[in-house]
C-alpha cells in the first residue's frame, strides 16, 4: 500500500535508500553542475563556461543558446548572428535526442524549487488547488511568440522565473528572487504542480522539441505492478505513466509522452522495478498484466 | 445515414469553453506581458549600452542576456541589468560617472555577443556611438567659470577632435578667457571618461543617449558658407555679392564713394 507522505517506502525496504534514490541523487547532481560551470568563473576564476543558460560558451569554442529565446527574438525580427544560431542548433539536436524536457528535470534551476513546493505540499496535506489543462502551456507558448513579434522584443526574457533565477545567481542579482518565491508560493498555495506542469512556456518548448527523442523509459516489468501508486505520487506529469503502464501486451510498455521529463523518479520509488530507461525502438515483448483492470481511458475507447 | 452519436455535442460545447478559456487568459497574460514590454523600451538616460548596440528596439529584439559582453570586458564596465534596474531585464548596460568605457582596441565584447546585438560591423572604437557627450551644466563647470580645471578634456580618448577647449571673452572679468569644454559629437563616442572624470561632485560634463543629447536639422538646410567653400565660388550663379557694412569707427575705414557736399 502505498504511504501518500513518504512514496517510495517499499522500494527503500527493498532496494535501500540509495538504490530508491538513485535517478533523484544524479538528478540534483546534474542540475547543482549545471549550475556550478557557471559559477566557476565568478566565484573561482575558472573560466571554462562563460555566460548564462540564455547563451554560453564553453572552452572559448562551444556556443550553445536556448533555442526558445533565439526563436523569440526572430519573431521580433532580429535574424541572429552564426554563434548564436549554431549554439541553438546543437541545443535543440541534444534536446531532440535525450527528450526536451530533459531541460526541466536535469538543468532548470527552477525544478529543485517546484519539487521542493510540491514535497511541502504533500507534507501540508494541501488541496490540489487551481488545475488548468496541461495544454494551457501550450496557449501561453503560443502567446509568448506572438507578444515578441508584435512588440519587437523577446518578451519572456523580461519575466522569465528560470533564465532569470540563473542569471541572478551567476551575475550576482537579487530580485529574480522574489520571482521564484511566487513560483514557489504559487505551487505551494494555489496549484499543485502548477508552474512546471501548467504555465511555464519553456517546458511547453522544450516538450514540443522531445516529441520524438530517442531516450525513453519503458514500463518494461509492467507485469509485476502491484498497484501502490508510488510512481504516480512522485512523477511530475503523472498522466503520461497510464498508458504505458496499464497497456495490455499488444500496447507499448514505452512512455511516449513528450510530457515526460525523464527525471526517472519512477524508475526510483518502484519496489517492483517495473520502470527503466531505454531507447524508444526498445522492441523487449513487455506482457501487460495477468488480470488487467481496464483504464478508465481504454474503457471508453472501448466502448 | 450513420447513426447520430449521442455525446460530440456536449464534447464539443466543452471543448470550445476550453478554449475561449485559455484563449482569455492568454489575451490577459499577453496583454499584461505587451504593456510591460513596451515599457521596457524605455532606457534610463543614465544607463548607456556597449559599444556597437543596436538601436534600442532593434536591441531588444536582438540580446538574448547571456552577459558573454559583460564577462569578456577587462575593466567591468558592464552589468547585467536587474529586474526594476531601469534597463530590460538581463540586458548589458554601464553607467558612465561609475565605470566609463575604455574604448579597448580589439572591442572585446562586440567580439564576445553571438548574437549581433552588438553590431560586429563596428571594428573601429572611435567609430562608437554609445552616446553624446555634453557639458549640461555651464553655470558650475570649473573651466566654463573662467578656472582651468580641463580634467574632462584631457581624460577624453579622443582629445581636440571629440572635445576642445573653445576659448572665448570672459565677460565676468573683463580681461580674462574662459576655454569651454566643447563636445564634437561627430567624435564623440559617448565613452564617458568625461563624466566619471569630471571633479566637481556631480558631473557637469554628462554623456546622454543621442535621442537626448542631439537636436537635428530640417532636411533642406544647407550651410551657406559650406555650401559655397565646397564649390569655390557662389552657390547661385551670377549672384552679386554686396560689400559688407563695417561701423563708422573703424580706424580704416574708408568709404567706396565721397558722397557731394560733406566736405571730404
Ligand atoms: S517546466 Fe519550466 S520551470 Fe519547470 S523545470 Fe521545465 S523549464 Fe523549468
Ligand atoms: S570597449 Fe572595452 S571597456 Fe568598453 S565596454 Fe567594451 S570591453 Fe568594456
Ligand atoms: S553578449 Fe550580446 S546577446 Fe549577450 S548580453 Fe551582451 S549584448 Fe546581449
Ligand atoms: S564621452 Fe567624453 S571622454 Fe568620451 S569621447 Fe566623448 S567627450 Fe571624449
Amino acid at each position: 500500500m502505498t504511504d501518500k507522505l513518504t512514496p517510495g517506502r517499499d522500494a527503500v525496504r527493498r532496494k535501500g535508500w540509495l538504490g530508491a534514490h538513485r535517478w533523484l541523487i544524479l538528478r540534483r547532481l546534474s542540475q547543482a553542475v549545471f549550475l556550478g560551470i557557471f559559477l566557476l568563473g565568478p566565484w573561482a576564476g575558472i573560466w571554462w563556461v562563460k555566460g548564462d543558460l540564455a547563451g554560453s560558451m564553453t572552452f572559448d569554442v562551444l556556443p550553445l543558446t536556448d533555442p526558445l529565446i533565439l526563436l523569440q527574438g526572430m519573431v521580433a525580427g532580429h535574424w541572429p548572428e552564426l554563434t548564436a544560431l549554431t549554439g541553438a542548433l546543437i541545443v535543440l539536436a541534444v534536446y531532440a535526442l535525450v527528450g526536451g524536457r530533459v531541460y526541466c528535470s536535469w538543468v532548470c534551476p527552477v525544478n529543485p524549487v517546484t519539487d521542493a513546493a510540491h514535497w511541502l505540499h504533500a507534507r501540508l496535506g494541501l488541496p490540489k488547488g487551481w488545475q488548468p489543462k496541461a495544454s494551457t502551456r501550450l496557449w501561453l507558448l503560443g502567446t509568448v511568440l506572438a507578444v515578441s513579434a508584435l512588440t519587437g522584443t523577446i518578451a519572456w526574457e523580461l519575466v522569465n522565473p528560470v533564465t532569470m533565477l540563473q542569471r541572478g545567481i551567476v551575475f550576482g542579482m537579487t530580485a529574480g528572487w522574489a520571482l521564484i518565491g511566487a513560483v514557489f508560493l504559487f505551487d505551494l498555495l494555489l496549484a499543485r504542480r502548477g508552474w512546471c506542469g501548467r504555465l511555464c512556456p519553456v517546458g511547453a518548448f522544450y516538450g514540443l522539441v522531445g516529441q520524438k527523442s530517442v531516450l525513453r523509459v519503458s514500463a518494461a516489468n509492467r507485469a509485476a505492478c502491484d498497484d501502490c501508486m508510488d510512481c504516480f505520487a512522485v512523477c511530475p506529469e503523472m498522466a503520461v505513466i497510464t498508458p504505458a503502464l496499464r497497456g495490455t501486451t499488444a500496447e507499448t510498455p514505452l512512455i511516449l509522452s513528450p510530457d515526460c521529463t525523464n527525471c526517472g523518479r519512477c524508475i526510483d520509488v518502484c519496489a517492483q522495478d517495473v520502470f527503466r530507461f531505454t531507447h524508444r525502438f526498445d522492441a523487449h515483448p513487455a506482457p501487460g498484466r495477468a488480470d488487467p483492470t481496464p483504464s478508465p481511458a481504454r474503457q471508453r475507447r472501448a466502448a | 445515414m450513420a447513426p447520430r452519436r449521442p455525446a460530440p455535442p456536449i464534447d464539443r460545447r466543452r471543448f470550445l469553453t476550453d478554449a475561449a478559456r485559455a484563449a482569455a487568459g492568454c489575451a490577459v497574460a499577453g496583454s499584461l506581458l505587451a504593456l510591460y514590454a513596451r515599457d521596457a523600451r524605455a532606457l534610463p538616460a543614465e544607463a548607456l549600452r556597449p559599444p556597437g548596440a543596436l538601436d534600442e528596439p532593434d536591441f531588444l529584439a536582438a540580446c538574448i542576456r547571456c552577459g558573454l559582453c559583460v564577462r569578456d570586458c577587462p575593466y567591468d564596465t558592464l552589468s547585467l541589468a536587474d529586474l526594476g534596474e531601469g534597463a530590460a531585464t538581463g540586458t548589458p548596460f554601464f553607467t558612465a560617472r561609475q565605470i566609463p568605457c575604455e574604448m579597448c582596441d580589439d572591442i572585446p565584447c562586440v567580439k564576445a555577443c553571438p548574437t549581433g546585438a552588438l553590431d560586429p560591423a563596428l571594428t573601429d572604437i572611435d567609430d562608437a556611438k554609445m552616446g553624446v557627450a555634453v557639458l549640461v551644466d555651464q553655470e558650475n563647470c570649473l573651466n566654463a567659470l573662467g578656472l582651468r580645471c580641463d580634467v574632462c578634456y584631457r581624460v577624453c580618448p579622443a582629445i581636440d577632435k571629440a572635445i576642445t577647449l573653445d576659448r572665448m571673452h570672459n565677460e565676468r572679468s573683463g580681461h580674462h578667457a574662459i576655454f569651454l569644454p566643447t563636445v564634437h559629437a561627430e567624435h564623440c563616442t559617448g565613452c564617458g571618461k568625461c563624466e566619471q572624470a569630471c571633479v566637481l561632485p556631480e558631473a557637469t560634463i554628462k554623456v546622454l543617449p543621442i535621442r537626448l543629447a542631439r537636436g537635428k536639422a530640417a532636411e533642406h538646410y544647407r550651410l551657406g558658407w559650406e555650401e559655397m567653400e565646397r564649390k569655390g565660388g557662389p552657390v547661385v550663379e551670377g549672384i552679386i555679392d554686396l560689400p559688407d557694412r563695417l561701423p563708422e569707427e573703424a580706424p580704416d575705414f574708408a568709404p567706396l564713394m565721397k558722397l557731394p557736399g560733406t566736405g571730404q
